[in-house]
């Protein structure tokens, strides 16, 4: 007993030794923050965009949305059992999949434009292909122990999946089988992104870490801290060099991936609510930012001002996100509705 | 690939995992913050003229604007 103990003494001794020579040479670095290289840029001014569209169709709360690489079509996912496709031009819904079990909390569409993915609380990742005269069910992807929580395709034959017990997984949907395990996280895993290029992919989970993977080898490659609660939601800024999260801490920050820190924070005394998603506009410069508090704020990611919102759900805003070209942006509400604005 | 369940780790499993992993990221060779920055600013300057979310669209290119209303034959 006593070994044991002294094992575990070492260490964590260890661990705190590596962590403090960590921060060290984190600071060693941080010779400016963002303020520093932002200080010349002209403000953006009030963000003020229009409503443009409301898609009513959902019967329950919204929890999940995910645009299509064709920047037109888009998938919700509802507890009222169902996921619905729809034409964003025309807002008109092209294909309604029922699903096996109403506890969803995550959708994907796949770049093909040829599948979907969903899952929740029954721990599972559904496959749908939806080019089918009526949605055909693909694959069940049935391993994780803990809700899904996350799920991007990386291709039609690859999947990558986020779940409350802790770990994400690269599943080959020709076999249905679990191709990588990454475990590192010691909380459940809330939210995923995959990079430009797919060689790595980063993680937000319930231990306030947010963490970058290398897809191919399975290694976790950097972890990032600073906040103090649930990261649920997680974006690569479009440039690939640094990661926004977003927590139930009712703050953003960017954490830069070069200098291995966070270069800037997103938060204001007046929000007191939870983030739950979020998504960046092309350019990078505006982080739209769903919250708790049944808005979706604005903020200029280069001066960490808040500098705009979108008003108009009865309730949380649980999905936020921007097409591929840029457009507009859209948000999915526990009011049962979708929103289109720009 | 083995599957590892979290539950099954003990907790000297769990403290050997964060050693191993903090000792890779040790090793990690880190940028100065001002470079990275000035980076991300760069970045940004190159693509907002053509960021629709930031600059606005035209009424008649805007693909999400509600159609209807009367049209002259």
């Amino acid at each position: 007993m006593a070994a044991e103990k002294a094992e575990m003494d070492a260490l964590k001794k260890e661990c705190d030794g590596l962590r403090a020579q960590i921060e060290a040479a984190r600071k060693a670095v941080n010779d400016s923050s963002m303020s520093g290289a932002a200080g010349g840029v002209a403000s953006v001014g009030r963000v003020q965009l229009k409503l443009r569209k409301t898609l009513k169709g959902h019967l329950a709360k919204i929890y999940a949305m995910h645009w299509s690489a064709d920047s037109r079509q888009m998938v919700s996912a509802s507890q009222d059992g169902k996921l619905l496709i729809w034409d964003t031009f025309t807002g008109n819904k092209l294909v309604a999949v029922p699903l096996k079990s109403a506890w969803v909390m995550s959708v994907a569409f796949a770049p093909s434009g040829n599948l979907v993915a969903s899952g929740g609380l029954d721990n599972m990742c559904t496959v749908y292909n939806i080019k089918a005269a009526s949605p055909k069910t693909l694959r069940e992807l049935d391993a994780h122990t803990g809700y899904l929580s996350c799920c991007r395709f990386l291709s039609d034959s690859e999947i990558l999946t986020a779940s409350g017990d802790t770990t994400c997984c690269l599943w080959d949907l020709e076999t249905g089988k679990q191709k990588i395990i990454f475990t590192n996280h010691i909380g459940d895993c809330m939210s995923l992104a995959l990079s430009g290029d797919m060689n790595t992919f980063i993680s937000g989970a319930c231990d306030s870490l947010a963490k970058l993977w290398d897809l191919r080898e399975g290694t976790c490659k950097q972890t990032f801290s600073g906040h103090t609660s649930d990261i649920n939601a997680i974006s690569f800024f479009p440039s690939g060099n640094a990661v926004i999260t977003g927590s139930d801490d009712c703050s953003c920050k960017m954490y830069d991936l070069r200098s291995d820190q966070e270069v800037i924070g997103y938060q204001d005394t007046s929000l007191n609510a939870g983030v739950t998603s979020l998504a960046l506009s092309n350019s990078g410069r505006l982080i739209f930012a769903g919250y708790d508090d049944f808005n979706c704020h604005i903020w200029d990611s280069l001066k960490g001002e808040k500098v705009g919102v979108l008003s108009g759900h009865d309730n949380r805003v649980s999905c936020t996100g921007v097409p591929e070209d840029g457009m507009g942006v859209c948000t999915g509400s526990w009011d049962s509705f979708l929103k289109l604005w720009n | 690939m083995p599957v590892i369940n979290v539950e099954d780790l003990t907790e000297k499993d769990k403290a050997q995992m964060e050693v191993s992993q903090l000792r890779n990221e040790v090793k990690l060779e880190r940028w100065l913050t001002s470079k990275c920055c000035e980076e991300i600013k760069d970045y940004i300057q190159a693509g907002v003229e053509e960021d629709i979310l930031v600059k606005g669209i035209p009424e008649e290119k805007n693909p999400f604007k509600e159609k209807g209303g009367c049209v002259v034959c």
